[in-house]
This record gives C-alpha cells, sequence and structure tokens, in this order.
C-alpha cells in the first residue's frame, strides 16, 4: 500500500488518529514532568517509614493510604517513575542509535558484511528479551551501567533489522549512485544522504521501542532484579504489595495506573508518529 | 525450491551456533572465580583447585565452548551447581510443566487474535473494529505482570474458582497443575493477542483493497465469499512472521507468569537459577529458548514457502538482480 492510497483511504481516521496522538504525547509529557518534578511535589519522603501508620486507608493526610511499612502510597507514586523512566530514556536512545548505525552499515556494504551482521543479530534475537536480561544481570549485577547497556543490547537486533530494511531501498537511488561515485565513503553518505531520509523510520522505531522498554524496566523490577529496595519504583511496588492488595488496594492499582497510563501514551505516539510518516506499525508486529 | 530450503537451514544451524556462543561467553565474562564462589571466603586454594579441576575450569576457554557444545547437542548439559543434579533432567521436568501452559496458550493466544483481527480489518471504521483496536492497545501497553496480579485478585480471591499459585512446587501432581495452569495460560494469551491481532488487521485492510478483490466484488462475489476465499489466505501470509516470533518468545513471558503463580516450569527455573547463581542451567535454559526461536521461525519460513508460490520465485528473482548491484556497490 502506497503512501497515497493510505492517506486517501484513512481520511476520516486522520483527525481521530491525531487526537489520540495528541492524547499520547500529552500522556507522556506529563509523567515525565511529574518524574522531574517529583522531589518537590511529592508530599512525604517516599523511602521513610512509619510503622505506626502502616497499611492506612485513604485519608486527608495520606491521599492514597500507606504501604506495609508505612510509606506514603502517593509520593511512591509520584517518584516510582523516575528510574524506570531515566533507564528507559537512556536504553532506548542507546539501542536506537547504535541499531540505526549498524542496520545502515549493513545495507550500505551488503554482501559478505551484510550477511555476517544479520546473523549475529538474528543469533541475539533467538535470546528472548527477558532471559538474555536476566542472564547479563546474574552476571554483571543491576548497576545502572549494566542495565542501560543489557536493554540496549538486546534491542538493537530489532532496530537495525528494520533500518537495514528502510535504508536498502534508498541506497540505491540515484543521488546516493552519484555520492559514491564523487568517493565519498561509508559514514558520510550514511549520514548526509541515508539518514535524513530515513528519520521517518528511526522516530516511528524511537517511540515504540520506548514502550517496550519501560515495560521490560518494570517487569525487571517487579522479578527483583532491577531497582534494589526501598527505592520507589512502579514494577517493584507492584510487587511489594499484591500481598496486601485486599487491605491496602491502592498501594496495587496506583503504580499500576500510573504504569499503564505511561505506556498507553508511549504506544498511541508511537501508532500517531508511524500514521504521520506513513510508516505502518502494526503490520510489522513485534519487529 | 530444494537449495532455498536448504540454505535456511544452514542459516538456522549458524544462528543457533552463534546464539550458543553469545550465550556460553556472556557467562564465562562472569568476575571472579566460580569454584571460589562455591566454596566460600575461607575455603583452602587446594580445594579450590580440586573443584577447578572438577569443574573443567583449568582448561581453556575455548576447549571448554566445544566440549559444553558437544555435550549439550547430545542433550547433557553438566550438572547444576547448586543442587548437583543433571541439568538435563531438571530441565525436561520443568519445560513439560510450561508445555501445559504453553501449549493451550499458544493454541488459543494465535486462532482467536487472528480471527479478531480479519474481523476488525473486514469492519474497519466500524464500532467492531474501534472496539478491537482500543482492546489490543491496551493489552500491549499492560505489562504481564499487572494482568496476572489482576487475574489473581479477581478469579482467585475474590471469586475463588482457580488457584492463585502452587503451594506444592515442583511435586504438584498433574491435577493440581492442570487446574493452576488455567490462568497464567490466560495471561500468555492476552500478552500474544495484541500484536498478532493488530497485524491481521493490517494486512486484511491491505488485502481487501488489492485489485482481484474490487475484480472478485464487482464480478458479484459475496462479501463473506470474498473475505475468506480471497483475502485471508494471502492476508495471513504476512502475520506469519509476527505469529512466529510472538510464539519464539512466549518463554519470555512465562518467566513472569510462572514467577506470580509460582508455578514450577522452565520460568520459575530460570529465576531461581538467577538467584542462586546457577550457571549451567542458566546456559541450558538460554539455550533451549534460542532452539526454539530457530525452529519455530524456520517452520514459519517453510509453511509460508509451501503456502506461497511467489516467495520461491521472488527469492530467485531477487537472487539473479543482485549481481549487477554488486558492480553497482564496488563501482
Amino acid at each position: 500500500m502506497t503512501l497515497a492510497t493510505r492517506l486517501t483511504g484513512t481520511r476520516g481516521f486522520v483527525s481521530r488518529l491525531s487526537t489520540g496522538t495528541r492524547v499520547g504525547l500529552l500522556l507522556v509529557g506529563l509523567t515525565v514532568l511529574i518524574a522531574v518534578l517529583a522531589p518537590w511535589i511529592a508530599p512525604y519522603d517516599p523511602v521513610a517509614t512509619d510503622s505506626a501508620h502502616a497499611l492506612a486507608g485513604m485519608s486527608w493526610s495520606h491521599w492514597l493510604g500507606t504501604d506495609q511499612y508505612g510509606r506514603d502510597i502517593l509520593s511512591r507514586t509520584i517518584e516510582g517513575g523516575r528510574y524506570a523512566l531515566l533507564v528507559s530514556a537512556l536504553s532506548t536512545t542507546a539501542a536506537v542509535v547504535a541499531g540505526t548505525l549498524i542496520g545502515s552499515l549493513a545495507a550500505f556494504y551488503g554482501r559478505w558484511v551484510d550477511g555476517a551482521i544479520t546473523r549475529v543479530l538474528d543469533a541475539v534475537l533467538a535470546v528472548p528479551a527477558v532471559l538474555a536480561l536476566l542472564l547479563i544481570v546474574s552476571v554483571f549485577g543491576n548497576g545502572l551501567p549494566v542495565l542501560v547497556l543489557a536493554i540496549a543490547v538486546v534491542y538493537v537486533p530489532a532496530v537495525a533489522r528494520v533500518v537495514r530494511g528502510a535504508a536498502r531501498p534508498v541506497l540505491s537511488s540515484g543521488y546516493v549512485t552519484a555520492a559514491r561515485a564523487r568517493g565519498e565513503r561509508s559514514l558520510p553518505i550514511i549520514g548526509r544522504e541515508v539518514l535524513p531520509n530515513i528519520l521517518d523510520t528511526v522516530l516511528v522505531e524511537f517511540a515504540m521501542r520506548a514502550s517496550w522498554v519501560v515495560l521490560l524496566v518494570s517487569t525487571l523490577s517487579f522479578l527483583g532484579f532491577g531497582v534494589n529496595p526501598p527505592t520507589p519504583d512502579w514494577g517493584l511496588m507492584i510487587q511489594e504489595n499484591r500481598t496486601a492488595v485486599t487491605v491496602a488496594p491502592s498501594g496495587t492499582v496506583a503504580p499500576i495506573c500510573a504504569l499503564a497510563l505511561l505506556v498507553v501514551g508511549l504506544n498511541l505516539a508511537a501508532d500517531g508518529l508511524g500514521k504521520y510518516f506513513g510508516v505502518d506499525r502494526a503490520r510489522r508486529g513485534v519487529l | 525450491m530444494i537449495r532455498l530450503v536448504a540454505t535456511r537451514l544452514a542459516t538456522s544451524v549458524v544462528t543457533l551456533f552463534l546464539a550458543a556462543f553469545f550465550v556460553f561467553f556472556a557467562v564465562q565474562a562472569l568476575p571472579g572465580d566460580v569454584a571460589q564462589q562455591l566454596l566460600g571466603q575461607n575455603a583452602t586454594p587446594e580445594a579450590v583447585a580440586t573443584l577447578r579441576k572438577q569443574l573443567g575450569l583449568d582448561a581453556n576457554v575455548w576447549q571448554r565452548f566445544a566440549s559444553w557444545l558437544g555435550h549439550a547437542a547430545t542433550g547433557d548439559f553438566g550438572t547444576s551447581l547448586v543442587s548437583g543434579q543433571s541439568v538435563s533432567s531438571t530441565i525436561w521436568t520443568a519445560f513439560s510443566h510450561t508445555l501445559l501452559i504453553a501449549v493451550p496458550a499458544i493454541i488459543v493466544g494465535v486462532t482467536l487474535p487472528v480471527l479478531l483481527g480479519i474481523l476488525a480489518g473486514a469492519r474497519r471504521g466500524r464500532a467492531t473494529d474501534s472496539t478491537i483496536s482500543v482492546v489490543a492497545l491496551v493489552a500491549m501497553s499492560i505489562p504481564e505482570f499487572v494482568v496476572a496480579t489482576v487475574l489473581v485478585l479477581v478469579f482467585a480471591i475474590a471469586i475463588p474458582v482457580f488457584p492463585a499459585v502452587v503451594l506444592r512446587g515442583s511435586a504438584a501432581s498433574f491435577s493440581e497443575l492442570a487446574s493452576a495452569a488455567v490462568l497464567p495460560a490466560v495471561v500468555l494469551v492476552v500478552a500474544m493477542a495484541a500484536y498478532i491481532i493488530r497485524a491481521m488487521r493490517s494486512s486484511t485492510i491491505d488485502g481487501l483493497a488489492t485489485e482481484y478483490a474490487t475484480t472478485a466484488e464487482l464480478k458479484g462475489v459475496p462479501r463473506r465469499r470474498l473475505l475468506w476465499r480471497h483475502v485471508v489466505p494471502t492476508a495471513i501470509l504476512p502475520v506469519l512472521p509476527v505469529i512466529s516470533i510472538n510464539v519464539a518468545w512466549l518463554l519470555g513471558g512465562v518467566v513472569v507468569v510462572e514467577s506470580v503463580f509460582n508455578y514450577p516450569g522452565l520460568g520459575k527455573l530460570m529465576i531461581d537459577s538467577v538467584s542462586t547463581r546457577d550457571l549451567p542451567v542458566l546456559q541450558a535454559i538460554a539455550l533451549l529458548s534460542a532452539l526454539i526461536y530457530v525452529l519455530v521461525n524456520l517452520a514459519a519460513d517453510l509453511t509460508a514457502l509451501a503456502a506461497d508460490p511467489r516467495q520461491r520465485t521472488l527469492n530467485r528473482a531477487r537472487r539473479r538482480r543482485r549481481r549487477p548491484t554488486l558492480e553497482e556497490v564496488s563501482g
């Protein structure tokens, strides 16, 4: 389906979907803003325990109640996105930059270089993300640099594959042939001729990887291999509070809502960007 | 055709070998001495040296890789550092438990989303489509552990129909496991469904917009027949890779789900092994999952090759066209 038919065929959609995109961007922006301002807007210290008021219900002093150590749930929810967002932003950027470079180099050199890169990427893809991360974390520990690098490594192959696919048609175009004939080298050609033409794909890649990385980071925290307690984190909060869910439901429900709103926002933004640039995201599924 | 299949098989073997290589060397990069770690700080140097010899750690890395790979190929993954039992028997027991949740999840998690995707694509823009699309988007945005937590809350605590966790761990009987397998399987279905629904919907829409679909419509083929006979068989082909990767990555979801439900499968074994740093078990699980990935992808590619004659000729045509571009690259 060409870009033209998609635009004419979906004109009824476009206005509605761009509303969705706006909602998505708003949700993401709001979450990031709250995370950045968290130390100033959180009413309590998120790690301060208060055993006298453990598992308190909602009240004026604790809007969302407290968890089993008497920590304020609202404060923990407000601060709970900081670590996940930091790790996600860093590792998504690293994965997309490295993936774009590797993918376009593979497309540029073709032949055996392309073949070798594709095989290596496929081998990394063969181990499911959660498994690969657990393996890396169990070997190297769960420090911030390790997590960022590990998540980047896990997502580089998928990004590189997509970028390689997008770069190939550009590389057979006339202006790239002209640049090659002028004797330009690989990196200048990729930077000046290829990259501007695949920027749409790369941006959509960034938005959609970001949503998975957020999910992956919180899954890791939920499993107990991400942040270390008592640092507030949504995944960890859900893990800690789900046993007390009948007594203090907000301890589980609040982080779930926060996490879901962020990821729904990222997905809406990615879908909207994809539609805007004419990159069909849904069709690709996971890759 | 035979050459195509042979090439595809060869690349699978290469991929699997590379994956084994990465897994082995990632684990070998472990800082510190495994033998020292197992025996603790107070061990005498002689004891450490003996254990190193026993574990084969005194050989060089490449020799160890070769012998590990050789044994792995025959199904022998060595002995667990923690329990001292054979890794392969531990893994096979856990894997059979995992299959109990994975197989029903795959069957339901592939057919249902494909049908929903076709429905959404055929009713594009109407209420059915919007509902399915929104549900898919939400399902995509909610991590497996949240779905699992919510299901436990509803179906094990509020309305106690299914057990929330497997209490007796790996000693549980088959009937206990079967009733405990329902909720985990549902979680896996939800996790897989979203991507397949979206891909199938998109592909059905493209299929309905093709010239042959328009021709069939104009010559008076009823809409239902047009959809099922003319559009769906071709529209399902681009969805095959999406299905295969979701099935292959199911094992990732299994880790989360089994840890929530305390289900004694492969994922739980993996989590436990990470906590105890039982490296032979971890290596074996990672290699097993790579094997599953390679096999599922191979199956999907071969199915596509068998079902779609265009792929066979397309590949050949591309190969023929490639030669002039090579000159272009060097020139």
